[in-house]
This record gives structure tokens, C-alpha cells and sequence, in this order.
């Protein structure tokens, strides 16, 4: 069984866990990620190993509540398990020393790209950082960021915290004052990491990007988290998930991601009822 | 031999009415009571020279077996069927057997051959109800340890062997679930969960560990595992799916077969949202191939409720490779066939696909298949409405053991083995199913499962890898 055994708020929607997943822990490495089925009901659902303990035999998982699967995540307790986890699956980052790097994350994006930042700076790499969310409640881990960053850079949308304005403001003035940047790395919602990509085109810089499509087995069996790219479609589970985010073509793998609209909103819609009702008859019971 | 008189067609198999079944996910078939199977065994004409036991990949002594039917000694006839079929609840249903054993039944020639496949199911079944429980001998532990990678049934079926002979096993299996094809590709309605679910606890109670969740090749490699188990058996299958590589391919509501059937299978899509994965319910939903893939794609869209589902074939019917029966099944459920047809792009708007555009084919002069090569006719191409298109045109090897670990592989990725022992090019590592052929059959792994495990607990027991000394003689 995979046994939460700590649990934290990040902010209004991101939860983190450590869960005992020994077998994952031993091999896990920055920008891998797992499947985890809830229960048996549970569909298979991809989620970056933010962190890692091999020795303690425990993973680190960050997730956002989005939708059914990772608003019934939310309400999982210390001591609860998960009914599966598989792992590590997709390429490691290659951690090298570049010299000067950008990393950019966004929303729960700010999650994975933790780990490499931290990867990068052990290797020597001179860091900079640029974080931002919607508003200050979304925001998380400037601390842990700032830490392994030679310069952090925190953005809102609404200006609630930091500067207000998206990631790609502050990824442009960054890129004009360091022509030296050798390489971007963006995580965060496919929207924003199309527009860190349309920023650092004219740049000319390599941008690495993880994307976050679709999956179902998470070990390239089903093509279902397939993406359209130059020199032909890859499937994001076991060629990556991290690419070039220069060659990915970003309008067919945002609308891929949204051909599941209206069965989530049906799946979250029934849940929160279910929900609903749970807490009328915890209250009625009180 | 006294003579006697011979029933020329095969006793019929009891079934649900098309109309009714397109609307659930249960077996089309009943299976035969115990009257209709003696009644068919007793067509056996126990034939001096059996040709059918060569028919079958295992060679079940099926003469044997059908006698002992005829005389009600079900017992006895499992028991022949057992010798060299671990999985006969599984094979009696999905068994090409007009290609094998009933293919080369005597009968054959004047007329239906005996329902050789329906009545070892209906064996095994009787056995699952009424037989006394296998009496495992349990072999004195060798005090060997063998993995077996991927829980399919050449997994399943070395497993059970290896344990047999007292070895020590140990199941991985990348997904949630044990079986393989049976458990995330064949629909319930052919194949039902708890015919699997027995067979893997079959397994299990002979003392073989699964575990689940564990992805070979990233959770841990070949080499580690060999450092901790004396042999390997590699049976992780065909998954890979092939696509067509034709424009609009990445259009929303275009799936792999595997994609869609794991969905409903595996996941239970058909069942959401009570289950959590979502499946695209089409309208008109068309599937692209002619195996057993595109059949079950194509008959699971109807269950899930399209109100059209097209086969698209590029070439004629006859050279479908797909199970006879499963072709008149889905033409009675009203599966509609476009053959000597070809694909040439997917259209559609706002990231949705609306349609099929397709190609006439002639049929040319026959191919390295001996099949006769479907040639387009220029200038006929027209369009196939549909909101889901199911492409089911095969699947190879996937790489992921054979890129983390050094081993000789082939054609499309299939590991090479000697077809003798089925021993890689790796010391201690075997393999058989689905990886050394590409996509073939369940009792094509099974019987190669058997080679392999036999192969391996003399290599267990002697520790001698005669094929490598071989090959250095050879090379020398
Ligand atoms: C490699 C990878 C790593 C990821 N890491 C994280 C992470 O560390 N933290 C995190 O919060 N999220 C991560 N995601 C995204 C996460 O998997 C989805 O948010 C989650 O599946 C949503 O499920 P839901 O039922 O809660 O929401 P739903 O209502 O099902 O969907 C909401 C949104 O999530 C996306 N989604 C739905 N199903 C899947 C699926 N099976 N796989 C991927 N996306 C899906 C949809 O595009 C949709 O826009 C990652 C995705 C990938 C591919
Ligand atoms: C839809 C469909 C219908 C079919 N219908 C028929 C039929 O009617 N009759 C017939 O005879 N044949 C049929 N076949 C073919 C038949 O199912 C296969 O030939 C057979 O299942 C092969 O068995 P296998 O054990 O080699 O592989 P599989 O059944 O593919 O099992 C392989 C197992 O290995 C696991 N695995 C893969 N990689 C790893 C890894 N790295 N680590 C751990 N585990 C791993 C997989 O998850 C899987 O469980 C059908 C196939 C499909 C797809
Ligand atoms: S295992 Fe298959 S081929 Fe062999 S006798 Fe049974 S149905 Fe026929
Ligand atoms: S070939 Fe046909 S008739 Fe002859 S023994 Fe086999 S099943 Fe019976
Ligand atoms: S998730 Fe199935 S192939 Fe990648």
C-alpha cells in the first residue's frame, strides 16, 4: 500500500503529500513522474515526483485540485493510501553545468520545477528564477526557491504578491540582460509554457518544457498522450515529458487536453454533490 | 470401430440475441450444457492419426479429451487438457481454432469439423463449478528465485510452471492488474473478468508473487533484477500501437485501439462515471483494421452506445485476419464493413475530428503475405462521417527493456530468442509471447511460455547457459 504519511497546504488548491513508495523512491530522479489511481474506481493520473527520500522510501507528490480525481485527492488524510503508484516513468532532466539558466514555473508548475532548479544549482549552474500565479493564495515555495536561486523573481497576475504581471514579462527584460542565458526551462499550464516558448523564440535559446497531457497507462501503450511535433507525433510518457518547446505544436496539444471537457465536469459535478451530501449528514449526525 | 452416424453441422452455441447484447458488456455466448457437449464430442470420429492435435499449438491430445467428454468423465477430460494447457477457460474462447485445431479436423472435409474450442471451454468451465481443486504437489523448493516480467499469458504461464517445479517466482507487472491482453485489450463480452481473474488466481495459489505497479526497465532494469533472481523470464508483449501517420491524426477523438479498449476494459470507462476515466461515446464511430483489435473496437462502440459503427478494411473480407466467429458476431450486431477501403486523412474542427477520408482499393498481385496486395484506384476517394475513429492496424514490442538493458533484438523490436529454449542473447534472461512475434495469439505465448520455463528450470537447476558456449564456439 502506498500510505500518506504527511500532508501540507501549499495554498487555496495545491496540497502536497509524502507517500511511502519505496520501490519509486530507490530510482526516482528530477522531472519523473508517477500514476496514481486513487481507489479502485480511480482513473490513472500523472503526477511529477516533486521530491524524493530513497533511503526513507518515501516520494513527494504536489497536486492541484482540478477536477474529481484531484479534489477527492484533497481530502485524503495522514495514514490514508493511494490504491496504486507507479514509477518513476518518463526521462529524467539532464543536469548538466550550462552556465547561466532560466527556470520558470507557473501555478502548480512551481512543484516540479523545484527539483531541477535545485539539480541545476548543485551542478553549478548560475540560477535564474522566475515564479508566478494567479494571485498571492496560489503562490508557493518562494523560500525553498530562493534558496538555490541566484536571483527569484515572483509574479502575480493580480499583483497580490510581487509584481503584477505574467511570467513572460519579467522571462523577456531576463533574456534581454543575460544574451548569455543558455537554457529556459518552463512548467506550468500548457498555456503559459506556449507563451514562455513564443518569448524565448526570437532569443534563440533552447527551452525545455513538461508537458501535461493526457495520459492513461503512462508507459506508452495506449498513444493517448501522443503530441504533434516537428519530425512527427511523440508520446509525452515515455519520449519525455520534458522537449523542445520550440517544436511542439502547441494548438493541437491544447486542444487534445480539452477533449474531455464535459465528462470532467459531469465527474466533478457528481462528486462535489457527493461531497455535499456527506457533510449534510455529518452535520445532521453533530 | 463400429460405424456410425455422423452429424453433419456442430451443435450451435447458445448466445444472447444481438439486439439485446449490443446493450450490455456481457458474454455474447452462453457456453454448451453438459448435454450439448457429449453430444458434440460424440461427433469425434477418434481418428486413427488425430490431424487436429497438430493443429494446436500445445498439442492437446483433443481425441483423448472429447472421448472421455462423450462419457461424461469431465474430470478425466480436463485433466488431458491440463497436461499442456494451463488456460483452456481461455483458449476454448478465444482461440483462432478455424486456423488451428478445427482447421485441420477431419470432419473438415465433408463437413463442420467438431466445436473442438466450445467444448474444451465448456470443460473448463465445468471444472471452475464442479472439479475437485488442482491438486498442486508442491515440488520440494528448489531454492531458486525467477522474475517473470509482464502478467500477460506468457507471463502467467511460465510463472505457473516455473512454480510447479518448486522455484521460487516473482511477478512484475507494470499495470494495476494481472492478465495482460485478457485484462486491458478483449472486452468483457468475449471474455469475461472472472474467467481471468480465476486463471491469475490460479496462479497465484501455486505460491507465485505479483507484483503490480512495476514498470521493468524504470523501476528497476534487467541487470538489477539478475543481481537478486537466478532467471528471467521476459513476457511484456506487443503494446506499442502503430498509427497511420496520415494528417489529423492528433485530432481529438481519434484513438489507438489499445487507447480505447483500456478505457472501457481495464478502466471500465463504460461505467462512468461510477468509475472515474471518461471514453468518447461516438455517434458514428469508425475503426480502422480487420484483426481481433478492430473487432472488439468496433463492437465495444456499439455497447457504449454509438448508433453507427463502421469497419473500414483495406482489403475483401476473406483476408481478414480476425476469428471467423468474431466476424459473424459483429456483422449480426450490425457492424457495418467498408472493405477494400483505405484511409488517407482524418478532418475535422476546433480540434475535434468529423471525418474519414478514404480511398478505393483494387486487389493486385498477392504480397510477401501471399495475400493479393490492395492497390488504390486514383481519384476515388470519398468521405465517412464520424466523431471517433479507432485505428486497430497492430502494435509492436514496446521498447522500454530493450533500451535499458543490452539485448539482442529484431525486426519491429521483438526480442531474439532460440526458438529451441527461448533464450535471449542474455545469460538467464528467456523470453516468449507477444515480444519474439510481434502481435500473434494467446496460445502461441502460452505454448512458447512452456519451452521457456522448462528451458529455465534446467538452466535453474544446472546453471549451464549451453546456448552462450555455442555461440562462442560458433563465433570462434
Ligand atoms: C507528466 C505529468 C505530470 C504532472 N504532474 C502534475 C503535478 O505534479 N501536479 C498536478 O497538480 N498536476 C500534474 N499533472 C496534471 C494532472 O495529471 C491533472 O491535473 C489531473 O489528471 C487532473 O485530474 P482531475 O480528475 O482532478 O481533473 P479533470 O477534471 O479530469 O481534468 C482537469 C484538467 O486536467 C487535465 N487532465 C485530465 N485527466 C488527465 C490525465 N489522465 N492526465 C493528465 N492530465 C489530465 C485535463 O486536461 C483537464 O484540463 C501532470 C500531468 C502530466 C502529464
Ligand atoms: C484487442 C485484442 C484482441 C485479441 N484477440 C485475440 C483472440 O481472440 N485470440 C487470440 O489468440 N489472441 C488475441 N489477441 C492477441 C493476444 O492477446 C496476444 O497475442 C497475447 O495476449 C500475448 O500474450 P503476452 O503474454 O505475450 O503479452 P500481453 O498479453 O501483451 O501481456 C504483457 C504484459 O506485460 C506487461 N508489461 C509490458 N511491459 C512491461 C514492463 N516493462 N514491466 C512490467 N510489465 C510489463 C503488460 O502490462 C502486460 O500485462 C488479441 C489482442 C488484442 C490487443
Ligand atoms: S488450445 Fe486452442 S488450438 Fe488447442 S485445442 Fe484448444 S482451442 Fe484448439
Ligand atoms: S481430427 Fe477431428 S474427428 Fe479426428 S480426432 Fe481430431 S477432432 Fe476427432
Ligand atoms: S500514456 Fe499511454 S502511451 Fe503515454
Amino acid at each position: 500500500m502506498y500510505r500518506i504519511i504527511h500532508k501540507e497546504i501549499l495554498s487555496e488548491s495545491v496540497k502536497l503529500f509524502i507517500v511511502e513508495a519505496p520501490v519509486v523512491a530507490r530510482k526516482a530522479r528530477a522531472g519523473q513522474f508517477v500514476i496514481v489511481r486513487n481507489d479502485e474506481y480511480g482513473e490513472r493520473i500523472p503526477l511529477t515526483i516533486a521530491d524524493y527520500d530513497s533511503e526513507a522510501g518515501t516520494i513527494t507528490l504536489i497536486f492541484q485540485e482540478v477536477g474529481k480525481s484531484t479534489m477527492q485527492m484533497g481530502t485524503f488524510e495522514v495514514g490514508d493510501s493511494y490504491e496504486n503508484i507507479a514509477g518513476p516513468l518518463g526521462h529524467a532532466t539532464e543536469i548538466e553545468n550550462y552556465g547561466k539558466v532560466v527556470m520558470v514555473g507557473g501555478g502548480v508548475g512551481i512543484a516540479p520545477i523545484f527539483p531541477i532548479t535545485r539539480a541545476l544549482k548543485q551542478a553549478g549552474n548560475q540560477v535564474i528564477s522566475i515564479i508566478g500565479a494567479r494571485s498571492k493564495e496560489l503562490l508557493f515555495w518562494e523560500g525553498r526557491m530562493q534558496e538555490y536561486s541566484d536571483e527569484l523573481i515572483v509574479c502575480t497576475d493580480d499583483g497580490s504578491a510581487g509584481r503584477k504581471a505574467l511570467v513572460t514579462e519579467p522571462l523577456k527584460e531576463v533574456l534581454e540582460a543575460n544574451r548569455d542565458a543558455a537554457k529556459v526551462w518552463a512548467i506550468g499550464p500548457a498555456i503559459m509554457m506556449k507563451f514562455t516558448c513564443l518569448t524565448t523564440k526570437p532569443f534563440n535559446v533552447p527551452t525545455i518544457v513538461s508537458l501535461n497531457t493526457v495520459m492513461v497507462d503512462g508507459t506508452g501503450m495506449c498513444g493517448g498522450c501522443r503530441v504533434a511535433m516537428e519530425g512527427g507525433a511523440r508520446f509525452v510518457c515515455v519520449d519525455g515529458p520534458e522537449f523542445d518547446g520550440h517544436i511542439v505544436d502547441w494548438d493541437i496539444l491544447l486542444e487534445r487536453m480539452s477533449f474531455y471537457r464535459s465528462e470532467e465536469q459531469l465527474a466533478t459535478k457528481q462528486w462535489l454533490d457527493h461531497q455535499c451530501k456527506l457533510d449534510k449528514a455529518a452535520e445532521a449526525a453533530e | 470401430m463400429p460405424q456410425k452416424k455422423i452429424n453433419p453441422t456442430r451443435t450451435p452455441m447458445p448466445e444472447q440475441p444481438a439486439k439485446e447484447r449490443i446493450r450490455n458488456f456481457n458474454e455474447v455466448t452462453h457456453g454448451y450444457s453438459e448435454e450439448m457437449a457429449v453430444n458434440e464430442a460424440i461427433r469425434c470420429l477418434q481418428c486413427a492419426r488425430p490431424t487436429c492435435i497438430q493443429g494446436c499449438p500445445v498439442n492437446i491430445d483433443i481425441p483423448r479429451f472429447l472421448a472421455h467428454v462423450a462419457n461424461q468423465e469431465f474430470q478425466d477430460a480436463i485433466d488431458v487438457i491440463k497436461k499442456t494447457n494451463c488456460l483452456p477457460a481461455i483458449t476454448g474462447r478465444v482461440c483462432p481454432q478455424e486456423n488451428q485445431c478445427e482447421g485441420v479436423c477431419v470432419l473438415a472435409k465433408k463437413y463442420e469439423p467438431v466445436a473442438i474450442g466450445r467444448v474444451e471451454r465448456f470443460v473448463a468451465d465445468w471444472e471452475a463449478e464442479h472439479g475437485k481443486p488442482a491438486a498442486v504437489n508442491p515440488a520440494k523448493p528448489s531454492g531458486k528465485k525467477a522474475a517473470v516480467i509482464g502478467a500477460g499469458p506468457a507471463g502467467l504461464t511460465a510463472a505457473a510452471d516455473l512454480a510447479k517445479k518448486g522455484h521460487q517466482v516473482t511477478v512484475f507487472e507494470a499495470l494495476h492488474k494481472a492478465g495482460g491482453v485478457l485484462s486491458y485489450g478483449i472486452p468483457d463480452f468475449r471474455l469475461p473478468t472472472d474467467v481471468v481473474r480465476r486463471e491469475v488466481d490460479y496462479v497465484t495459489s501455486l505460491g507465485v508473487e505479483i507484483k503490480k505497479d512495476f514498470v521493468v526497465g524504470m523501476a528497476a532494469t534487467i541487470d538489477e533484477l539478475l543481481e537478486e533472481y537466478d532467471a528471467i523470464f521476459i513476457g511484456t508483449g506487443a503494446g506499442l500501437p502503430w498509427f497511420l501517420g496520415l494528417p489529423g491524426e492528433n485530432l481529438g477523438g481519434v484513438y489507438s485501439a489499445n487507447e480505447y479498449l483500456t478505457r472501457s476494459n481495464l478502466m471500465k470507462a463504460y461505467l462512468f462515471p461510477k468509475y472515474d476515466t471518461p471514453i468518447a461515446i461516438g455517434e458514428r464511430v469508425i475503426t480502422i483494421g480487420g484483426g481481433n483489435t478492430a473487432m472488439d473496437a468496433a463492437r465495444t462502440a456499439l455497447r457504449l452506445g454509438a448508433r453507427d459503427s463502421i469497419i473500414v478494411y483495406r482489403r475483401s473480407k476473406a483476408e481478414m485476419p480476425a476469428r471467423a466467429e468474431e466476424v459473424e458476431h459483429a456483422g449480426q450486431e450490425g457492424v457495418q464493413f467498408h472493405f477494400l477501403t483505405s484511409p488517407v486523412a482524418y478532418h475535422g474542427q476546433k480540434g475535434r475530428v468529423q471525418s474519414l477520408e478514404c480511398i478505393k482499393n483494387e486487389l493486385g498481385e498477392p504480397d510477401a503475405s501471399g495475400r493479393r496486395r490492395p492497390v488504390p484506384v486514383e481519384g476515388s476517394n470519398f468521405q465517412i462521417e464520424a466523431d471517433v475513429i479507432i485505428v486497430a492496424i497492430g502494435q509492436s514490442p514496446s521498447p522500454i527493456i530493450a533500451k535499458t538493458t543490452q539485448i539482442d533484438t529484431g525486426k519491429g523490436g521483438i526480442l531474439l530468442v532460440d526458438k529451441e529454449t527461448m533464450k535471449t542473447s542474455k545469460k538467464g534472461v528467456f523470453a516468449g509471447g507477444d515480444i519474439i512475434t510481434g502481435g500473434a495469439t494467446v496460445i502461441l505465448a502460452m505454448g512458447q511460455a512452456k519451452i521457456a520455463a522448462a528451458a529455465m528450470d534446467e538452466y535453474l537447476r544446472t546453471g549451464i547457459w549451453e546456448k552462450a558456449e555455442e555461440a562462442d564456439t560458433e563465433s570462434a
